[in-house]
């Protein structure tokens, strides 16, 4: 418990002890599970990557936003309209490499929308989210089609050597290239935070946004830019669904991943590798949560009562297992101090 | 060096003009700082110090007027012109990031580094030169929420010498320092101009213009009155200046009679929002008719203590004792009923409705009652009676009573809270800060409010950051220093020099401070 006070704020990380023996004693718990079941672990983390990739570009996408000041509920939205939009490009264009381009820049000026919303307009930043979210519904019902075909999704590269590695490579070094990045995005945005003079400004900003402009920061400016570039992170995780693991467009299809985003941001305490954690976690819970659907009927006898149980609700396990973390950790994290508010001099 | 060179003009403002909704804040003010001197700008709160220097500083624009920099008129369009021009300003509420280090916030806007990436060796080492060479003692890996606010202060000064600034804005930097905070402040101050920087130093206490100022400058309502120096003025024609009409610098009272005990606090033990105990086993005790003025530097748990007694913030261990009750964890409206009278240090949070009328701030602590209320229903009429006589006997200047009270200066806010809270029969009297932020007007006015509730047999609990309010009603005087009374002392004999060291935590010497009552 002496940890907690320094557990709780979010500044850039000391060396975590206490996640590393998690993640140590974690690390023992799959050796162990390789040795006895090889393919279903395997497969289980592999599955645990690929569905926490959404998870991880989003709440980066929320660390970016609220580091800078600006509160974004509207991550689901964005999500949806690029995965919508980015699945179009790929229709039209049949070019995948485009067509995440295009998730990209859909996502960057959502982004924007919901900077001039509540940096310009001074709209209450948790009114503007919901408005994005709402329009992202309506719009991408409103014009999708059913039967639209493209020709196929991004597919895995294989790393050569790399991939031969005994559980790390088929989960790390075989995944298609949105997984890839996201993978290389945490340290990048990890580094943009804690070891650069935009990273000092944009904390300046969300956590005290007068002295930064005392000092000749133009906060607004610096909260715009994190803003969008938050919306092109959530265009990625949208271009994810539609471009990298469906293949197509389905209403609806965020299916709540933003929001497990923002639980997940607050439960790594705002920094990208702390998200990280979380959104394994949520994806291990998503993976086996399949994984046990998947095998209903090789379970042992002291689990049948697994295939009894209406699907429905193994399904909500990963979402359980959010309110769990959250309920347990909300209280102790700490927000960046000046977010939600619009920044006034005069 | 050849015979004096005329002095030469490093900042100016010619005519400035500044309006604000409803308010001129500067109207056609010019100033002129000469190099190597220290300008005092002495003005009430509200006189328009603190927008005429954000002015200066680019933080604000003015409606008119120009700002001259070593001749030159200059565009100021926001502070980093101004940095560049070598001015730097330490504003009246720091602007340090509380979860940065010393050297983060002293870097932040102008970085050091390869590249983007940050490299805070070089101003490390930058830090501590500038430290010893003005003797700023301050560790660069600290974190600011951790350094005292005397400390916080250096890294205020030290972050504009840092960006090579030449000419120094200090807006009111000692309002939070003990007396000896103060002393290493000039000290530092005046190793500053030694070697050629130019001091603007923002103040509205009167001993320490003539302490430190080379010349005087005084603002009222917005425009310059007067300018002066140390030599040609006193405390008394400062005041006046100030204030445009004699003031009187003592406090009329007479001696105190103290009666039997009614507030006793014992071994109180309380806790702040972050779970940090404050307030560490204090006890003390308020008689009837006696001021008992607790001193202290702000953050030393007094507003804690206060929140408890009031019954506003629950209390870890220890007893409240109100005329013989035990009040400890008691609601606040139960405190309320035994006589208590409250004027909290933050009136625009816990002694007002912002939104509501003057009428209705009036009655908040007696609204459910009669004659303010029949039943369930608000008595309209006795309201509105209510609020007018008691506009008129505390003097409340507002357009009507039905005026949101959010539309009214900082003295009349007080009054409306002095008028609900002393317009009963007070037993005891629990004043925060109570005169904060307002004019000297309202400060003489409240003041005679408080000695005339004592000389009616009130016990009155006053706790105060400012030594001269203290010293100028306290009949007692507790200082509080980590959420202990580390002394208690009567008034009369009590020396200024002796409570700022006692505040700052030195340990009393036996013999003088024991218990006078
Ligand atoms: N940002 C603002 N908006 C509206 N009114 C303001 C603002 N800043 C200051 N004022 C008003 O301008 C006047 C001068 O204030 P200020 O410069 O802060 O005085 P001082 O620093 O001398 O106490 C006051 O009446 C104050 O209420
Ligand atoms: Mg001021």
């Amino acid at each position: 418990m002496q940890m907690t006070s320094s557990v709780a704020r979010p500044s850039a990380a000391r060396i975590p002890w206490l996640s590393l023996g998690v993640w140590g004693a974690l690390a023992i718990l799959v050796l162990i599970a390789y040795a006895r079941a090889p393919q279903a672990t395997t497969a289980v983390l592999t599955s645990t990557i690929r569905q926490s990739t959404p998870i991880i570009l989003g709440a980066m996408a929320g660390i970016m936003c609220e580091r800078s000041g600006v509160i974004n509920i509207g991550i689901e939205g964005m999500m949806l309209i690029a995965a919508f939009l980015g699945y179009l490009a790929n229709v039209w264009t049949g070019n995948l490499l485009l067509a995440t381009a295009g998730a990209l820049l859909v996502g960057g000026a959502v982004g924007a929308f919901h900077a001039l919303m509540s940096i310009t307009l001074k709209v209450d930043q948790i009114i503007a989210g919901t408005v994005i979210n709402i329009l992202a519904v309506g719009f991408t019902g409103y014009f999708y089609q059913q039967g639209l075909t493209t020709r196929g999704k991004l597919a895995p590269i294989d790393i050569a050597p790399l991939s031969s590695i005994p559980i790390i490579g088929p989960v790390f070094f075989n995944n298609p290239p949105i997984t890839y990045a996201s993978l290389v995005l945490i340290v990048v945005i990890h580094v943009l935070l804690f070891r650069t003079a935009w990273g000092l400004r944009t904390r300046a900003v969300g956590e005290h946004p007068a002295a930064a402009d005392t000092v000749g920061i133009a906060v607004n400016r610096v909260r715009y830019i994190n803003v969008i570039i938050g919306g092109m992170l959530a265009g990625l995780a949208g271009g994810f669904l539609t471009l990298e693991a469906v293949g197509s467009f389905e209403r609806n299809m965020t299916n709540g991943r933003g929001f497990v985003s923002l639980a997940v941001m607050i439960f790594g305490k705002w920094t990208p590798f702390g998200a990280w954690g979380g959104s394994l976690l949520f994806g291990f819970a998503n993976a086996m949560q399949s994984q046990i659907q998947f095998l209903q009927n090789q379970l042992p006898p002291w689990l049948a009562w697994v295939s009894q149980t209406p699907p429905q609700f193994i399904g909500m396990l990963p979402y359980l297992l959010t309110i769990a973390v959250l309920a347990g950790f909300v209280g102790r994290a700490r927000p960046p101090a000046a977010i939600g508010k619009v920044y006034e001099k005069e | 060096m050849t015979a004096a060179p005329a002095p030469e003009v490093v900042l100016e403002a010619r005519g400035i003009t500044k309006r604000f909704p409803g308010v001129i804040a500067n109207e056609h003010v010019s100033l002129k700082l000469q190099r190597g001197e220290v300008l005092a700008l002495l003005g009430e709160n509200g006189a328009g110090k603190t927008t005429l220097m954000n002015i200066l500083y680019g933080m604000y624009h003015q409606d008119a007027g120009e700002v001259l920099v070593r001749g030159q008129a200059v565009r100021i369009s926001g502070p980093s012109d101004s940095i560049s021009r070598g001015i730097g300003m330490v504003h009246q509420h720091f602007m340090l990031v509380p979860v940065f280090t010393v050297a983060e916030n002293i870097i932040l806007g102008a970085e050091t580094g390869n590249g983007p990436f940050l490299d805070l060796s070089v101003a490390r080492r930058q830090i501590r030169e500038l430290s010893q060479r003005y003797n700023l003692d301050v560790d660069p890996d600290a974190y600011v929420k951790d350094l005292s606010v005397g400390q916080q202060q250096r890294v205020e000064i030290i972050k504009a010498l840092y960006r090579k600034a030449d000419i120094l804005i200090l807006d009111e930097p000692t309002a939070v320092l003990t007396p000896q905070e103060t002393q290493e402040l000039f000290a530092i101050i005046r190793s500053l101009t030694s070697q050629g920087a130019s001091v603007i130093f923002i103040t509205h206490k009167l001993k320490e213009v003539l302490a430190i100022a080379d010349r005087i400058m005084v603002l009222r309502r917005g425009r310059v009155v007067g300018e002066t120096t140390p030599q040609a003025a006193s405390e008394r024609s400062l005041a006046e200046m100030m204030v445009g009409r004699s003031v009187m610098l003592e406090v009329e009272k007479q001696e105190a009679n103290p009666g039997a005990t009614v507030l006793a606090i014992e071994r109180l033990v309380v806790d702040d929002d972050r779970g940090q105990q404050v307030v560490n086993g204090l006890s003390l005790e308020v008689r009837a008719g006696e001021i008992l003025g607790v001193a202290g530097v702000q953050g030393n748990g007094q507003t804690e203590l206060v929140e408890a007694i009031t019954g506003l913030r629950a209390a870890r261990s220890g007893r409240v004792l109100i005329n013989g009750h035990d009040l400890t964890n008691a609601s606040p409206r139960r405190v309320s009923e035994t006589g208590s009278a409250h004027v909290p240090e933050d009136r625009q949070e816990d002694g007002l409705v912002l939104t509501y009328s003057v009428a209705d701030n009036l009655v908040l602590n007696r609204y459910y009652v009669a004659p303010f209320a029949r039943g369930v229903v608000r008595d309209e009429h006795a309201i509105m009676q209510h609020a007018e006589e008691l506009i008129d006997r505390y003097d409340v200047r507002t357009p009507s009573v039905l005026t949101p009270v959010s539309a009214l200066s900082g003295g009349n806010k007080q009054k409306v809270i002095i008028a609900r809270e002393l317009s009963r029969e007070v037993r005891l009297l629990i004043a925060a800060q109570p005169t904060r932020g307002i004019d000297v007007g309202s400060i003489e006015f409240i003041h005679q409010q408080i000695i005339a509730e004592r000389d009616r047999g009130a016990a009155v609990l006053l706790v105060s950051a400012e030594l001269d309010e203290i010293m100028a009603l306290s009949d007692r005087i507790a200082v509080m220093y980590h959420g202990q009374i580390v002394a208690t002392m009567p008034a009369a004999g009590a020396s200024r020099e002796e409570l700022g060291l006692l505040m700052a935590g030195a340990r009393p010497a036996a013999p003088a401070v024991s218990e006078a009552v």
